[in-house]
């Protein structure tokens, strides 16, 4: 009886929910569908892609190599203003860079099974964010081929260390930990599905390739209780990493004494709009990737309206940080504090200022209509305007609060040169040139994790 | 080396269900072999839980030990520097850093203990019952010859099970 009630309730759970992959595949559909993206032929839209992320790329590398046989000269800093477009790409990039391993390790600790279809690529597409992101501090350096000099090492110069008290130093830490740990947990996700490309091969030099890859992997369910255990154990670890990094890259700023920049809110600040951006960026690829590689099935409208959802909770923290400054900026009774934050929005770079409140303030409400959040062009030109939006919270944050300093005399305005848009499109170039090729050569979604999660349908069926 | 007996399965439910009725039937399962994790196949072939945590737990203390240690050596003993005043042992300043330094620590020496554990190294060949392993199908091998004490066979349980058996 209590086992007639449990199946009548469980035919009564999967009519109401959706299931997770559309169509009524069954594993071997999964493992077909999947390896097709990269054993067909190229669309003419990849084509189009690829040889538009190349040419920004182009532009990028033409840019960086000026500047650096030049001097940093070639920027429109002053002495005002010491940074500005480079130091708010790099926290642009870091921020979009968030969201993978918040999909693959959070999403993955609170069993949220819709990840499994975005995971994969979200966590490529944050691999390459930060490869985007640690290219600008070392541009800025000046000396790039110094750059090694970051790092703790026994050398001939005292030995004189690197100080370790410093926000920079940490970020060093922070970034480089972040792209290893993310790395690692990226490939290590893979290896069961490199082994699936590894047996299907018809080519040899596929099967040469994908056979070093995995391991030799063999479906073994004693390696398999052993791998959840590690995979468990890495999502544990990256999420307080995630959180981490974002919070030692607002450290870069909260620990200085600039007004505008000193304050204690923002490490959550900082995070909140990481996540908001990068999931934006993981709805921008995503929605471009289901559409020109035919995967709608796989990432259905309720991905798409999930990651919505992120984008409203975190928009409201960000709306609520923007608040609580200006709040605290007018409570404090601090002169300097007020001025810069009246400054920001009536100041000179005010225009500026609005373009953030517009994009992230506005922008996620619409996300409460049900009937937006399943438009799907609707939410991926949405999806760009929040893009927009941080990157222009970064540039707000740190030009703002630089170019009016304690002394009037020193005021001065901060314009970007073509070195320093060139390099940002290049940044651009080099991130969709990556995730393009990765979407040729790695099995995008995860089968392993996906097929776990079809069998929503019922005992003794052939699945 | 001994025969072994190999059964296919088409899907998770059954290859668990038949992993229970086989070790009933004082049958040792060597091993299964999946497309997937399957959830509560561990529990069916009474799998212990893996030692990865306390490894995993060791490498973040001894991460924790070069963090603090190693930061304090440099700044406070080795070649001490006065910057902006502040203490030699700068500890709570140190923090952010140790604490990247546990995480790197942890999760690479877990995956590389994984690693170490399972032998890899590249181009291993996969030894699997079928190259359907990583594609749809489902095995358990177990082992010939043990059949005496049951009362029905393998062949009878696999089939109950919609299992064919692939090799014995």
């Amino acid at each position: 009886m209590i086992r007639q009630m449990g199946d009548i309730m469980a035919d009564h759970q999967t009519s109401i929910r959706e299931p997770q992959i559309h169509g009524n595949k069954n594993l071997n559909d999964v493992t077909n569908e999947v390896c097709n993206i990269m054993d067909r032929k190229p669309t003419w839209l990849w084509w189009l892609g690829i040889t538009l992320s190349l040419s920004a790329l182009t532009l990028g590398i033409v840019s960086v190599s000026y500047q650096i046989a030049t001097g940093i000269g070639t920027w429109g800093l002053n002495k005002t203003v010491g940074w500005a477009f480079d130091i708010t790409n790099f926290v642009f990039w870091v921020g979009i860079g968030h969201a993978g391993t918040l999909i693959s390790a959070i999403l993955f600790l609170f069993r949220q099974k819709w990840r499994t279809s975005i995971n994969r690529s979200a966590e490529a597409m944050t691999i390459f964010a930060v490869m985007c992101a640690g290219l600008f501090p070392i541009i800025h350096m000046g000396r790039p081929w110094l750059a090694y000099w970051m790092f703790p090492y026994p050398n001939f110069r005292g030995p004189l260390w690197i100080n370790f008290r410093s926000p920079l130093a940490w970020d060093v830490f922070a970034i480089g930990t972040y792209l290893i740990i993310s790395a690692t947990f990226w490939y290590f996700g893979m290896i069961p599905d490199l082994a699936t490309v590894r047996d299907r091969a018809k080519n040899k030099i596929k099967k040469f390739i994908f056979g070093a890859l995995s391991l030799g992997w063999n479906g073994s369910y004693r390696v398999w209780h052993r791998y959840e255990t590690v995979y468990a154990l890495l999502a544990g670890l990256a999420t307080p990493l995630v959180v981490s990094v974002h919070t030692v890259v607002s450290f870069d700023f909260a620990t200085s004494s600039i007004p505008g920049w000193h304050t204690t809110t923002f490490p959550p600040y900082f995070v909140a709009g990481a996540v908001f951006s990068g999931f934006a960026m993981v709805l921008t690829l995503m929605i471009i990737a289901r559409k020109t590689l035919k995967l709608e099935e796989y990432i259905t409208l309720n991905h798409i309206e999930n990651m919505t959802k992120v984008i409203i909770v975190t928009g409201g923290i960000v709306t609520a940080s923007y608040a609580t400054e200006f709040f605290i900026a007018w409570y404090s009774g601090n002169g300097f504090e007020q001025f810069v934050f009246l400054n920001r929005a009536l100041g000179p770079f005010a225009w500026a200022y609005w373009i953030m409140v517009g994009c992230n303030l506005i922008t996620p409400q619409f996300f409460w209509f049900r009937s937006i959040r399943r438009n799907v062009i609707i939410v991926f030109i949405l999806s760009i305007f929040v893009n927009i939006g941080m990157w222009f919270e970064r540039f707000v944050i740190i030009v703002t609060s630089l170019h009016r300093d304690f002394l009037p005399s020193a005021w001065s305005m901060y314009a970007p040169t073509w070195v320093e848009i060139g390099t940002l499109i290049g940044s651009f170039g080099l991130f969709f040139t990556l995730f393009l090729l990765f979407i040729r050569t790695m099995p995008m979604i995860s089968m392993g994790e996906v097929k776990s999660v079809l069998h929503f349908r019922g005992k003794g069926k052939e699945a | 080396m001994e025969k072994l007996l190999i059964a296919e399965f088409q899907n998770e439910y059954d290859l668990v269900d038949s992993v229970k009725a086989v070790r009933a039937a004082d049958i040792d399962v060597i091993d299964a072999y999946t497309p997937y994790a399957v959830h509560g196949l561990d529990k069916a072939m009474d799998l212990k839980p893996s030692r990865l945590t306390q490894i995993c737990f060791t490498f973040a203390f001894i991460g924790l030990l070069v963090g603090v240690l190693g930061q304090y050596w440099v700044s406070a003993v080795n070649w001490p520097i006065n910057i902006g005043g502040r203490p030699w042992n700068s500890l709570p300043a140190f923090m952010p850093v140790a604490f990247e330094v546990i995480i790197l620590f942890a999760g690479l020496g877990t995956v590389f203990s994984f690693f170490a554990w399972r032998r890899v190294k590249h181009g291993k060949p996969g030894l699997q019952p079928s190259l359907r392993v990583t594609n749809d199908r489902f095995y358990i091998v177990m082992k010939q010859g043990q059949q005496r004490k049951s009362a029905t066979s393998v062949t009878e349980i696999v089939t109950a099970h919609h299992g064919k058996m692939v090799e014995n």
